[in-house]
């Protein structure tokens, strides 16, 4: 840009804009080798946004009252059987939110696989990866306080069982899970509070931390699948051979995964909006009743690897409880994640080039996650108990078993450049 | 600042006294934030005692009031009911009430004041889970041939007999919590306080 039109000329003396604009898309440069598996950090911030705009509309109508109507129905309940019936375009706006929930996750969980493929984690991504894991905290917990709002049966007795968890953490349990509620049991004052953390505190923490995964990101630049730094090789300007320009060749790229996301996306919204009872569990349709308990609670889908790594934990272990370490493999199982960059001691970053030690690890851990997921959806059995355990050890055992077998897996050569067809 | 350029010591003595009263003020200020958190005088007043009349119960009958938003059961007990109380007793976990929460007088094989009517926090000591009646014995209540009776909670599978104490190896650690009670008059019992 040689010639600046007189407004941005006047801009950019007073900020950043142009500089910004090159920095992070029309020269940033990405590598040229980019497949399908690349489309779903795009697709996250487009369900954040997806997740923003849908709530500040929800807000407009939804009111966070557990007091019971003249109909003797909880307020909170009232109000969104409202926006689904009554509101102009409600039931739109709220299918949308819902189902942006469980597409959020599934991009997430798509988005970190992509991570073990490539080994996007490795040095020097670590930040990134960090942030990323943050980010995936933040979004458990949004999604569970999100979960309490329409104050249904699976709202209420979903967060009796996880706040009570709390409870189960030695000498400062009972009053941590007391303040948590802010009463002694799940009541109004904790249907306040989801709803002010929900909709302000944990996206505010969402939207920083999503900044700080993206300019971490575009300070080390973005790995690719076949694991090689294309910084390494670059031409006489400084650029790398191997990068294109963000905008327009990637902005061009993430317009075609945004179309068929989408096509998926309105797929469910219009047809099956509840998805047999994963994404809307038919227990949510019945309002908060405290004085009885569903026949069956299980947490919403992507909860369920976590909760059936909780469950799995049955022995008391130092005198404290059983339910305590269940809740300590649970935070375990999400926290280790963080950890990946030093635990992966492979020569080599891409499945590509990684040994056969490491693609069975790799599919071990996936059916293993499946299986958990699936477990945590039933009801527990001593024999489906017995599964989840060795799922539960499988999948720490990926983790910790790592620094070894990922040494003595033998590895190929990594290529000078970038393979692309 | 260079390193020739050294801070001024009463400068610095200055500056760490600012930041330490600075940071006494960011304490002070934090603490009505996070006392916000608590529960409030009128969740805390919310404990009101509540009434059942139990004159339209039957044997083998059970009843749900609401006391501190947590259902309380009242469970009108037939005499084989409590005939099976003994019989549980070497599958349960803490059959005496040494571990439980309940006031001296439910601290008997009954855990009640009257053998008759058990009155309990409906609330699994596991997670909070309401359980589940099963008063039918045997394979009928779809527990197994061996069940005399009892609570199945629906969350995590924990068992409790007829006076609502655990099996052993069940999630739940103790058995169910009986309410401070006290009968007004024959049918009319108020929970939540009693005669101490």
């Amino acid at each position: 840009m040689t010639t600046k039109s007189g407004l941005l000329q006047w801009i950019d003396e007073r900020f950043p804009l142009t500089s910004t604009i090159r920095e992070h898309l029309t020269e940033y440069y990405a590598p040229k080798n980019f497949n399908f598996w690349y489309y779903f950090g795009s697709l996250a911030l487009l369900v954040l946004v997806i997740q923003i705009v849908t709530g500040i509309f929800l807000v407009m109508h939804y009111k966070p009252d557990a007091s019971l109507n003249a109909s003797g129905i909880p307020v909170a309940f009232a109000s969104v059987e409202y926006i689904m019936r009554e509101v102009p375009g409600g039931w739109f706006i709220r299918y949308m939110h819902s189902t942006g929930a469980s597409a959020f996750f599934i991009v997430v969980y798509m988005h970190m696989f992509r991570g073990l493929l490539y080994g996007s984690y490795r040095t020097p991504r670590e930040l990134v990866w960090i942030f990323g894991v943050l980010i995936f905290l933040a979004l458990m917990a949004e999604a569970f306080m999100g979960y309490l709002l329409p104050w249904g049966q699976m709202s209420y007795w979903g967060a009796q069982v996880i706040i009570n968890l709390f409870s189960a953490i030695p000498v400062i349990g009972p009053d941590l899970s007391t303040v948590i509620r802010g009463d002694f049991v799940i009541s109004d004052a904790t249907l306040n509070r989801f709803f002010s953390l929900h909709v302000i505190a944990v996206p505010l923490v969402l939207l920083l931390l999503v900044a700080a995964h993206i300019i971490a990101l575009h300070e080390v630049g973005s790995n690719n699948p076949d694991g090689i730094e294309i910084k390494k090789k670059k031409d006489a300007n400084g650029r790398p051979l191997d990068g294109i320009p963000f905008h327009p060749y990637y902005t061009v790229k993430d317009i075609v995964g945004v179309a068929g996301f989408l096509i998926v996306f309105f797929a469910v919204l219009f047809f099956v909006p509840e998805a047999g009872g994963y994404f809307l569990e038919y227990n949510n349709f019945i309002p908060a009743n405290p004085m009885v308990t569903p026949p069956h609670i299980a947490p919403v889908w992507y909860f369920t690897p976590f909760y059936s790594i909780l469950r799995a934990v049955t022995y008391p272990l130092f005198g404290i409880d059983a339910k305590f370490w269940g809740v300590v493999a649970m935070g375990a199982a999400v926290v280790i994640i963080a950890f990946l960059p030093w635990l992966d001691r492979s020569p080599v970053k891409s499945i590509r080039y990684k040994g056969p030690i490491y693609k069975t690890a790799l599919t071990i851990f996936v059916i293993s996650f499946f299986i958990l997921g699936y477990l945590g959806v039933l009801p527990p059995t001593p024999g489906r108990t017995l599964v989840s355990q060795i799922c539960a050890v499988l999948y720490f055992a990926f983790f910790l078993l790592m620094p070894w077998y990922s040494k003595i897996d033998p590895c190929k050569p990594e290529p000078e450049r970038v393979t692309w067809k | 600042m260079s390193k020739d350029q050294a801070l001024d010591d009463n400068r610095r003595q200055l500056l760490i006294a600012t930041s330490v009263v600075g940071g006494a003020g960011v304490v002070a200020a934090a603490a009505p934030f996070v006392a916000s958190l608590t529960p409030s005088e009128r969740a805390k007043a919310a404990g009101a005692p509540a009434e059942a009349d139990i004159s339209k119960l039957a044997p083998g009958e059970m009843m749900t009031v609401e006391w501190r938003g947590q259902p309380v059961w009242i469970l009108r007990r037939t005499e084989a009911m409590l005939a099976t109380l003994e019989e549980v007793e070497p599958q349960l976990a803490d059959p005496t009430s040494e571990k439980s929460v309940q006031p001296p007088y439910a601290k008997n094989r009954h855990r009640s004041i009257k053998p008759e009517y058990l009155v309990v926090i409906g609330i699994c000591t596991h997670l909070g889970c309401s359980p589940t009646a099963k008063f039918a014995k045997g394979e009928a209540s779809g527990i197994g041939k061996d069940w005399l009776g009892g609570y199945l909670c629906p969350c995590h599978g924990s068992r409790f007999d007829l006076a609502a104490r655990v099996f052993k190896s069940q999630p739940a650690p103790t058995n169910l919590t009986v309410p401070p009670h006290q009968y007004l008059t024959d049918t009319k019992i108020l929970i939540g306080e009693d005669k101490a």
